[in-house]
């Protein structure tokens, strides 16, 4: 079981500091200022992930009854407005593309292909070093070892046609009954053939805020029902956005002499699984949700957005990092060990 | 999905799904292996990794509707791409 992070600030600390004790004993009325960057704040991220990870997989030595405390999720709700509050001013002048059941897939289309970020995957392609593609996997380690499980969580706000698409996806993305091709085991046996840490939340403390922004959107999308619609969205972008950048990483590794199987699998899985999960998640699951609840249309299409946005302002804050040669991973004994 | 069959859809701008019972199979009769209960077959002839879908279509903004095509009906568009592609045609 994970242990508990390091607080990085004084929200952090309060959640960290009282999950340490019983549950009950946070103290009321803590005080959540607005940070300066409510989108990769360390101290708002971790504090939130912290709140999340024990509906998840919990922390060794914290009492799970901690999970549904109302001092804890009182506090946890504060949190998610600011981050949703951060979410709605950075997409402040976007505009959801026109679209109906029979056209969601156009307009997530559209979507994608108005991101203008740049390329993670191709720089790892061309230039990147086995380094760099070594921290890219520690920073998708806290999502990609729990891969699917925060679109789980829209199951059973789903029925009929897109509760079925979103099964058809999720049971390939738990291998389809065989724990072995779990793609989140699929994402272990990568880190250990890079001589990564595999175990869940294992580098947490070295990951900041805007890499925990882009697993708390999904987490926050996923546990709340309103947001059913922005979990759909998220979950069909993942998916069209995720083919051609995977061959680009198993290609990557590839060409710096990773060459084992076992380590490209990952990659090279999510390149057909993914050609078939994206057509399923933008037509059977996005307009399918649009054709029972119409007024869903915009929600999906948001959290389509918010996961374009994030992922931008992640994968750019590792390339001009790695431009001016800093360091993207927040420094910890292990993430030193790393870079070693 | 009717009983016992394969079902294939086209999808818009994309490949061709096919879900049910079915076998993939090359023209020698050897089994193509595939994973999982779906498959995506590449429609639009630029995958490297054929006869499945790696989502190339989209590299290559490629478009195709989900419907038939109504040869009777070609569009202007259609139309002046046919042309493009003759004039092209090596030889």
């Amino acid at each position: 079981m994970p242990v508990l992070p390091t607080p990085r600030g004084p929200l952090s600390a309060t959640v960290l500091t009282a999950l340490r004790g019983a549950p009950g004993s946070l103290p009321a009325g803590t005080d959540v200022p607005t940070p300066g960057d409510a989108l990769a704040d360390d101290d708002l991220h971790l504090a939130l992930y912290a709140c999340y990870e024990l509906h998840y997989r919990g922390f060794d030595g914290v009492d799970e009854r901690w999970e549904w405390d109302p001092g804890l999720v009182a506090l946890r709700a504060t949190l998610e407005a600011v981050f949703e509050h951060g979410l709605h001013a950075a997409l402040d002048g976007w505009t959801p593309p026109a679209a109906d059941d029979t056209t969601m897939d156009l307009a997530l289309r559209a979507i994608a292909d108005a991101d203008d970020s740049p390329s993670l995957s191709r720089h790892l392609e061309r230039h990147g070093t086995l380094e760099e593609f070594k921290q890219v996997v520690i920073h998708r380690s806290a999502y990609q070892l729990k891969e699917a499980d925060p679109h789980s969580w829209a199951i059973p706000r789903l029925a009929g046609g897109p509760k079925a698409a979103l099964i058809e996806i999720q049971a390939d993305e738990y291998g389809g009954g065989d724990p072995a091709r779990m793609h989140a085991r699929l994402f272990a046996d990568t880190m250990e053939e890079l001589g990564l840490d595999p175990a869940y939340g294992a580098y947490v403390d070295a990951l900041p805020g805007a890499t925990l922004a882009t697993v708390n959107l999904m987490s926050m999308f996923g546990l709340h029902r309103r947001h059913r619609g922005a979990i759909v969205g998220h979950l069909a972008l993942f998916e069209m956005t995720s083919s051609i950048p995977n061959r680009r990483y198993a290609t990557a590794l590839r060409r710096l002499g990773v060459r084992a199987p076992r380590a490209t699998e990952f990659y090279d899985e999510h390149v057909t699984a993914d050609a078939v999960h994206e057509n399923v998640a933008a037509v059977d699951l996005a307009g399918g949700l649009v054709r029972q609840e119409p007024a869903l249309k915009d929600d999906i299409l948001f959290g389509a957005r918010a996961l374009v946005e994030l992922e931008g302002r992640w994968a750019t804050m590792l390339l001009e990092a790695w431009a001016a040669q800093q360091p993207t991973l927040r420094s910890t004994p292990r993430a030193e060990a790393v870079a070693a | 999905m009717s009983a016992g069959g394969a079902r294939i859809t086209p999808y818009r701008d994309g490949p061709l799904l096919i879900r049910g019972t079915f076998t993939l199979a090359d023209q020698d009769g050897n089994d193509i292996a595939f994973r999982g209960q779906t498959v995506a077959l590449c429609r639009c002839g630029r995958s490297r990794q054929k006869p499945f879908c790696d989502g190339m279509h989209k590299a290559t903004n490629w478009r195709a509707a989900s419907a038939a095509q109504d040869p009777h009906a070609a569009t202007q568009d259609t139309a002046s791409r046919f042309v493009r592609e003759r004039d092209s045609t090596p030889g």
